[in-house]
């Protein structure tokens, strides 16, 4: 079980929210964690130097958070394999997908693509039924 | 300058999703898992979120011709739903339900310093790369053009 924590999630997602539309501001881009982690993947894109210099702040705010005593609480249910396949196939997939659930989920509703629309529906459906097979059809990890 | 503002919009990121629950795959597959232990709390981080990028968006783009650092909004051009869209997704969606991280909660879980976060991430690099090279190899002849010149 975790705890429900409709506030804190709330206010995660303010922020979350913010650091999309203070992109949208500063550097006209999208937040989306698919295109700035593809960006420094080699062959790195031309831009590559913020997508780095955003991923070094999205790293480094936790640290100092997790260093500064705050409890974050943090548990991966499930064995090496799945978080290595579950990796590959994630990897694979907002690739062809074009985004994930920063891009789509949230950059993409905000802004109303249609595109984003059924992306979104799409994962969230198949993550649910994943999550159902895994747990309730094949007795769980 | 201009990288001051991206590391910090990016610290904003990496926050709100240790601080929402989004890093935590407990509480991700517990959101997924309707029929068992499920924990509603991410709705609200997706709330949260559109809460303000919806109308911050709007602004933006009703008030301003351009960003303040750059010429113009870089916005993702492609309208068409294909199988390629749908499928990906799909992918993702596997993938996510597999494992409870998505790339955007993964990157920051890697602050905080547990292993699981860095071998997710070390295979989501994989699958890119993996992803990459299909699209390269065109490898389901999706491009029209090279299934028009192929010879029977």
């Amino acid at each position: 079980m975790t705890e429900f924590t409709p506030l804190l999630s709330f206010a995660g997602g303010l922020l979350i929210g913010l650091s999309a539309v203070t992109l949208m501001l500063f550097w006209g881009r999208i937040a989306g964690m698919t295109a700035i982690l593809g960006g420094i993947v080699p062959p790195l894109d031309r831009d590559w130097a913020w997508k780095a210099t955003f991923l070094a702040g999205a790293i480094l705010a936790p640290a100092v958070l997790a260093v500064s005593g705050v409890k974050v609480e943090f548990d991966v249910p499930v064995p090496l394999a799945a978080l290595i396949i579950g990796g590959v196939v994630t990897g694979i997939g907002v690739t062809f997908g074009s985004g994930c659930t920063s891009g789509h989920g949230i950059c993409g509703l905000a802004r109303f693509s249609k595109r984003s629309a059924v992306a979104t529906v799409t994962f969230m459906v198949f993550a649910f039924i994943t999550t159902y097979l895994i747990r309730h059809v094949f007795g769980g990890f | 300058m201009r990288y001051v503002t991206v590391f910090l919009i990016g610290a904003l990121f990496g926050l709100g999703i240790v601080l929402s629950g989004m890093g935590n795959p407990a509480k991700v597959l517990n959101f997924f898992d309707l029929a068992g232990t499920f924990d509603p709390s991410l709705i609200f981080v997706m709330a949260g979120a559109l809460s303000v990028a919806i109308p911050g968006y709007a602004l933006i783009f009703r008030r301003r011709q351009k960003p303040i650092f750059g010429e113009t909004f870089v916005l993702p051009k492609a309208r068409q739903i294909d199988g390629r869209l749908v499928g990906g997704s799909a992918v993702f969606g596997i993938g996510w339900g597999i494992a409870g991280f998505c790339p955007g909660a993964a990157i920051p879980a890697l602050g905080l310093g547990h292993g699981g976060a860095f071998i997710f991430v070390a295979s989501l690099l994989t699958g890119i790369v993996i992803a990459r090279a299909i699209i390269r190899a065109d490898f389901f002849g999706a491009t029209p053009k090279t299934a028009g010149q192929q010879k029977i």
